[in-house]
């Protein structure tokens, strides 16, 4: 079955929020990623066919974001914020902790393909630094205690209760 | 504590507000929008956010009703409405806490903007990786779909108002106005040459808005207090209501905090934050967001608001104030900044895509101890030929670290340069390009 024919409902729901096709190609991109934890050649393909584009026009714009990955990324993206903020704060020490604990540095993958590190720039979480992204889930002023509960957690149930909820610091005063 | 009423973040800081439709409406949700639609003219629901003042709180801080009024008046086709919830700014988390917390009030400031200028659809570009926010968001219109805030014939008003949630992908740029209707398009996020404006030619070329969800927010409350009520706030005429700053860095309770524009950088740091985490002196502050150049304890009574900002070399930009105590690396903190620039330049414009890699790469080799005492000027002669040469305001927003940083601290520049050229290491090292 092809990508379109997949995803077929999900597609035309996308089509129909925008008067011109064009404007469905990031969201249309990510639904591609969901499928198969990158942008295939064939996604590409069908999306450019689909949106009328040429293939290099899809191709352009997949490359000027960097959420979209052109080759498969681990079960479990980790994304460390570096920025000033976060650095203030002890993002240097969060990223040298992940080296040490997997093993491996930015832009590399565990041999398992379980995990694999990126070392990114502001997530908007500046508050509650230093943070990262693992997947969708925001994970926000880490210690090295947390980042230990973290990893193993994922590693035995795929999720961890420590990720962030809706955002709010400082939490109200309880009266 | 808090010593002023809040607006903004009023409904969030009750116990159990879950920001759902429901508790939403308790509060006096959605009155504003019963109250106007069919009830007060589009032209006087403009003119009302003109008199209250209102100013876009996402950094450049361009007075909303007058936005709004440059829309041409006899234009029949589809016009649009953006909510520009690409937050990225390093320093500023504002907008996530908004839309996460109390996606409602954001929503209903957008069916009144719709309202006011006419449009039927609006789209909010929110930032890609903040897809809790996204899915908050798209519940929230979900909802309001179903109680008919949302919609056609919105509230059996005649009005159509169709709200739907665009997340862009990872590109700071596309936070520019004009990069994110390019990205909307579907594009590379690359700013366009104004003019046109949005205003006459923006979303696939018509009539568009572009307004940050903190102004929106705004809205209701503006619309069911009245303008003389917002005017108030602050400090009037041009800085009036309140503004969520966001503290981060070296204080013990770093967050959001809304308080009146005007408040002074020592209030909001030493009462509301709790002052230095570690009581060491501040050493520096930035006011507004990382494309706000750095100020020093002496600014610490610099009142919060345009125009104080302004004239204190600064801006307020986004609101993103960070405190970074004695013992910090002014040249670090400028290169990590200079860093984060270099990054996200999208490369339309030579000055910037150029200019950034040779800022970063002279920064570098400063702080590595291999500069030598004429980087300086070229550091200031680059931050010269990108600031007011490039197509949006990257280019400007770039070298204020940079500049500022040389401007109360160049001797920490010095000091390397000695360092380096005492130790014979001047020789610079390449470094590795992206």
């Amino acid at each position: 079955m092809t990508f379109l024919e997949k995803y077929k409902d999900e597609i035309a729901d996308i089509l129909s929020r925008y008067p011109v096709r064009r404007s469905a190609l990031i969201p249309l991109l990510y639904v591609a990623q969901r499928d198969q934890g990158y942008v295939t050649e064939s996604a590409m393909q069908e999306i450019a066919h689909l949106l009328r584009l040429t293939p290099p026009q899809v191709y352009e714009t997949i490359t000027f974001y960097t959420m979209f990955n052109l080759k498969p990324a681990g079960t479990f993206h980790i994304q460390v914020c570096k920025s000033l903020m976060c650095a203030l704060v002890g993002s240097d020490t969060v990223i040298e902790w992940i080296k040490t604990k997997l093993g491996i540095g930015p832009g590399e993958s565990t041999a398992d393909g379980l995990f694999s590190l990126s070392v990114v720039e502001c997530l908007a979480a500046c508050g509650t630094g230093p943070m990262m992204q693992i997947n969708e889930d925001y994970y926000e002023q880490l210690t090295e205690n947390k980042l230990d509960r973290i990893l193993t957690d994922l590693r035995s149930t795929g999720t961890s209760p420590l990720k962030s909820g809706p955002f709010m610091w400082p939490e109200p005063v309880k009266t | 504590m808090p010593k002023h009423e809040l607006i903004l973040l009023k409904n969030m800081m009750q116990p159990g507000y879950t920001g759902s439709l429901a508790d939403y409406e308790k509060t006096g949700g959605y009155q504003a929008l019963r109250n106007t639609l069919g009830k007060i003219a589009p032209a006087d629901v403009t003119a009302i956010v003109r008199k209250s003042g209102l100013r876009g709180r996402g950094g450049a801080g361009f007075p909303t009703g007058v936005k709004w009024g440059f829309l041409p008046k006899d234009y029949q086709g589809p016009r649009y409405l953006c909510c520009n919830a690409d937050e990225s700014e390093p320093g500023t988390f504002k907008d996530r806490q908004l839309m996460e917390r109390d996606p409602h009030q954001v929503l209903e400031g957008i069916v009144l903007a719709c309202y006011a200028i006419g449009s039927e659809t609006a789209y909010i570009y929110i930032r890609g990786e903040m897809v809790l926010g996204s899915k908050i968001l798209e519940h929230a219109i979900g909802e309001a779909r179903a109680a008919g805030y949302i919609g056609k014939n919105v509230l059996g008003s005649g009005i159509n108002v169709d709200v739907w949630v665009h997340r862009g992908a990872g590109a700071y740029i596309c936070g520019e106005e004009t990069a994110l209707l390019e990205s909307l398009e579907g594009k590379r996020g690359l700013p366009r040459i104004k003019p046109p404006f949005p205003a006459t030619h923006g979303l696939y070329n018509k009539p568009t808005v572009v307004n940050n969800v903190e102004t929106l927010a705004n809205l209701p409350h503006i619309i069911t207090r009245g303008p003389e009520w917002f005017a108030a706030i602050g400090s009037p005429p041009k800085s009036t209501g309140t503004r969520v700053f966001c503290v981060s860095g070296h204080v013990k309770r770093p967050g959001n905090y809304e308080v009146p524009m005007g408040m002074t950088v020592r209030e909001l740091v030493y009462e509301y934050a709790g002052g230095m985490r570690s009581n060491k002196p501040l050493k520096a502050f930035i006011p507004g967001g990382a494309s706000a150049p750095f100020l020093t304890p002496a600014h610490l009574d610099v009142k919060l608001d345009f125009e104080h900002v302004a004239a204190a070399g600064s801006m307020l930009g986004s609101g993103g104030v960070t405190v970074m105590e004695e013992g910090t690396s002014m040249v670090w903190a400028a290169l990590r900044l200079m860093e984060f620039f270099y990054h996200e330049s999208c490369g339309k414009c030579s000055p910037c895509r150029e200019g950034s890699s040779w800022l970063v790469q002279t920064m570098r080799r400063i702080f590595a101890k291999r500069g030598r005492m004429e980087d300086l000027e070229t550091l200031l002669d680059l931050c010269k030929n990108i600031a007011g040469r490039t197509v949006c305001a990257f280019g400007d927003a770039e070298v204020a670290p940079i500049q500022s940083t040389l401007k109360h601290w160049r001797h920490e520049y010095v000091d390397l340069i000695n360092e380096a050229e005492a130790a014979n290491l001047i020789r610079p090292e390449p470094v590795a390009r992206r």
